[in-house]
């Protein structure tokens, strides 16, 4: 680079101002919305208060894009949606459109470049995972891939609302579980305590800093072979991987210890009962790419017992918070073991001090 | 952008933060495309988690150039490392009828108002907002923010009565009891016989049941604002926390409202900027010190809203009780003389 330019001052503009990319009907009734219903599954209608409504396809995206993709979705919405799209958090794709005649040419166009259209009401929203192979400086494993085989599996329950409420499926690639609570949550868990490569850690790691990271404290500095380094008490390690990210040399991923784990139960929203975490169901499943079969069939097997059992609105956490820990695991054929039972801080608040039992 | 992980040196990532509520017209989005094209890899996450738009590969060369014309554009750089991360809004005022106050406004107003904490990190940690217009929370705000801002109002459920019988007569008293009215967490809800709706506003803690099931006929009260969750994270390190009621509601509608919500969201940043420790999360240091502290530090009274039940252990120093009990009696009739005068 040879130029000798000023560097440019960055104009600290912050957060954009939305207003001039936003669809001119939701601007025009920003505040002003007085109800909604929907037309079929994927397709939102709103009304506001002066009388003009709005009609909203939403479309399965994968999150993880490329430019062909978005130009794709830009095409989509110049043809159909009037030059505006929104994302969801969960990366739906959003096209607004003034009349309800040009729902049906918008929905094809998008079923046609491949896009489910979806996700709305008591349906099986797009899985909201984290970045896995492609960005993550940890990823046990690719939770794109396995979200990818999910969806495949599961397509048909995003485009139907024939759930009791909605399900929220989330994947994380790690222990810290960075896509969040799910419905049904997807999460790598690793099993073996990190592998330490000496000779590097003293050139590549603060070890302060990595262990003081460890949740348990099990690392301790140490001389290996006259270097300084790291050891791990292996007794004491929880297998977390968070001393693996500002320590690299500590490798907790291997193609056998890395095993998959569900659980079932999280919650965000605050309708009817209060938010939830996520709780263990199953773990040690095989992180078996490219298909996961196994994951597929333990979560396929939990949503069609929810499916079956639940009623109408209750969340998947609702509706075991109903039949009880047992019922559910007699439903669902799965095993209750002792790692079931919790033994971190606050463990006691999660065991049955009541005589209040299921038969 | 500084890159942690010396193995990925050659794969920097670019967070960029959207339009607050990720609305595009396609002329932004591809200036965009045209941009990442020219400079990066072409692989994009549209969004990330924490809501950057997140550029993903692009050599160390590039970093700058690509910046430069997104920025030129109107695109900012979003937070990363120790310092205030990008931010979230549900669709809200937008596309939303629950919607309980202008989350466009909110979110711009907070973060672009501390722009200088998410551009050079100096936090103890990182410190993340989210606003959800009302207790669907859409953006998940109770769990992934430390400071989550939730719509919420203060007054009666607004009920069309034609419209709830409307629905009976269409779903079936059976289906309605079975689906809305058991389903209330408070049991504020009760069927008269006419088939219009009974409700106890009271006892309603305005979770959006029943108002989700019956969008015509029910809507969130007048009297809107916000109220203020503080301490969600993740597991790294002492495991989860959803954040906890701070302040159950304040009015966000005329600047003034603005104002205060500015300066109480510098406070709690400043408290956390000078007592959290290296690596902590404001919801660890409120666990670390005690609530009661925090509220002292922040300089917030205490309220029976912000716990599910009083205290259950008896181990704690209560000699000044008389005092704190004077306190909260003070309080009152300072409350009590300002609805008055209101009046
Ligand atoms: C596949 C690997 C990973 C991916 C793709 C990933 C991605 C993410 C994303 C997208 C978030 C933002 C979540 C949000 O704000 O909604 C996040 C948060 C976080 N990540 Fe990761 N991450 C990974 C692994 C790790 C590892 C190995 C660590 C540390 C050991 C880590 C530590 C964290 C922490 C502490 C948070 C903040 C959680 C909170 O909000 O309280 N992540 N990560
Ligand atoms: C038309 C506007 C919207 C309405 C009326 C609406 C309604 C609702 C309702 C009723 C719930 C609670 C479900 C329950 O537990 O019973 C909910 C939760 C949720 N909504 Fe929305 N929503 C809207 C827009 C959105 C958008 C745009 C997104 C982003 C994709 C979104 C994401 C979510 C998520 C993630 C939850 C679940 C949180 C959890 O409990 O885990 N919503 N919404
Ligand atoms: S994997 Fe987790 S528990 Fe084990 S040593 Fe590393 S930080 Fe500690
Ligand atoms: S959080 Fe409430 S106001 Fe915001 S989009 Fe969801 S339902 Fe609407
Ligand atoms: S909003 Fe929730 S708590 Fe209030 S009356 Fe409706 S169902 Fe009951």
């Amino acid at each position: 680079m040879s130029e000798a330019t000023q560097p440019r001052r960055p104009i600290e503009s912050g957060v954009m101002d939305p207003f001039p990319y936003m669809h001119p009907l939701l601007k025009k009734n920003y505040g002003q919305w007085k109800w909604h219903d929907r037309l079929r599954p994927g397709v939102l209608h709103h009304v506001a208060h002066g009388g003009d409504e709005v009609w909203t396809v939403r479309a399965g995206t994968q999150r993880q894009m490329d430019l062909h993709t978005i130009r794709k979705l830009c095409d989509i919405a110049d043809q159909h949606a009037e030059g505006h799209m929104r994302f969801t958090t969960r990366s739906n794709a959003e096209f607004m459109v003034s009349t309800e005649a040009q729902v049906g040419p918008l929905v094809e166009k998008l079923q046609d470049e491949g896009f489910p259209v979806g996700g709305t009401g008591a349906s099986v929203s797009m899985i909201s995972h984290t970045q896995g192979w492609l960005h993550c400086d940890i990823p046990g494993t690719d939770a794109s891939g396995v979200v990818k085989s999910l969806m495949d599996e599961l397509h048909k329950e995003f485009i139907q609302e024939k759930m009791p409420n909605r399900v929220r499926i989330t994947t994380s690639c790690c222990q810290i579980n960075c896509g969040g609570q799910g419905d049904i949550a997807i999460n790598v868990q690793y099993t073996k305590p990190p592998k330490i490569n000496h000779d590097l850690v003293g050139n590549v790691c603060e070890r302060p800093a990595v262990i003081a990271r460890c949740p348990v404290a099990a690392i301790r500095p140490a001389m290996v072979n006259g270097k300084p380094s790291l050891e791990v008490d292996e007794k004491k390690c929880v297998c977390c991987g968070a001393c693996y990210p500002p320590c690299p040399p500590m490798q907790i991923n291997g193609p056998e210890s890395t095993k998959l784990a569900v659980w079932v139960g999280g919650k965000h929203s605050n309708a009817r009962s209060k938010p939830t975490f996520h709780k263990l169901v199953v773990a040690g499943l095989p992180n078996n790419p490219p298909r996961w079969p196994e994951v597929t069939e333990v979560v396929t097997t939990i949503l069609y017992a929810y499916k079956k059992n639940a009623r109408h609105w209750e969340r998947m956490g609702e509706w075991i918070e109903r039949i009880g820990w047992p019922r559910f695991f007699e439903l669902t054929e799965l095993p209750f073991t002792k790692h079931h039972i919790d033994d971190w801080r606050g463990a006691r608040k999660t065991l049955n001090t009541s005589t209040h039992v299921y038969f | 952008m500084p890159d942690k992980f010396p193995e990925s040196s050659e794969f920097h990532t670019l967070r960029i933060i959207p339009p607050a509520g990720l609305h595009y017209s396609t002329d932004l989005l591809r200036k965009m495309c045209d941009i990442w094209e020219k400079h990066g890899s072409g692989l994009i996450a549209l969004h990330g988690q924490s809501g950057d738009i997140m550029l993903q590969g692009c050599s160390s060369e590039n970093v700058q150039k690509a910046f430069d014309e997104l920025n030129e554009i109107g695109f900012d750089l979003g937070g990363a490392g120790p310092a205030l991360r990008t931010s979230m809004n549900c669709v809200g005022h937008a596309r939303c009828e629950q919607s309980c106050y202008d989350e466009v406004r909110t979110h711009r107003t907070v973060i672009n108002g501390f722009l200088d904490e998410m551009h050079r990190p100096a936090l103890p940690y990182k410190f993340k907002f989210k606003f959800s217009g009302c207790p669907n929370d859409c953006v998940n705000a109770i769990h992934r923010a430390d400071f989550a801002v939730i719509g919420t109002w203060r007054d009666d459920i607004q009920v069309d009565q034609q419209e709830v019988q409307n629905y009976v007569a269409k779903v079936g008293r059976k289906y309605m009891i079975d689906v809305v009215i058991t389903h209330c967490p408070t049991r504020a809800l009760s069927l008269n016989d006419d088939d219009t709706l009974e409700i106890d506003n009271k006892s309603c803690v305005r979770c959006m049941h029943c108002i989700n099931v019956m969008t015509k006929a029910l809507s969130p009260g007048k009297d809107r604002g916000a109220m203020v969750l503080i301490g969600g994270k993740r597991s790294l390190k002492v495991g989860d926390f959803l954040g906890s009621v701070i302040v159950p509601f304040m009015k966000l509608e005329t600047d003034e409202d603005f104002e205060k919500l500015k300066d109480f969201c510098e406070t709690v940043i400043d408290f956390f900027a000078e007592n959290a420790l290296e690596h902590e999360r404001i919801g660890e240091t409120i666990d670390r010190i005690g609530l009661a502290n925090f509220l002292e530090g922040i300089g917030v009274e205490v309220d029976p809203n912000m716990v599910n039940h009083p205290r259950t252990s008896s181990y704690a120093r209560m000699d000044d009780w008389d005092q704190e009990v004077e306190k909260w009696r003070a309080r009152k009739a300072e409350a009590a003389s300002a609805s008055e005068a209101a009046e």
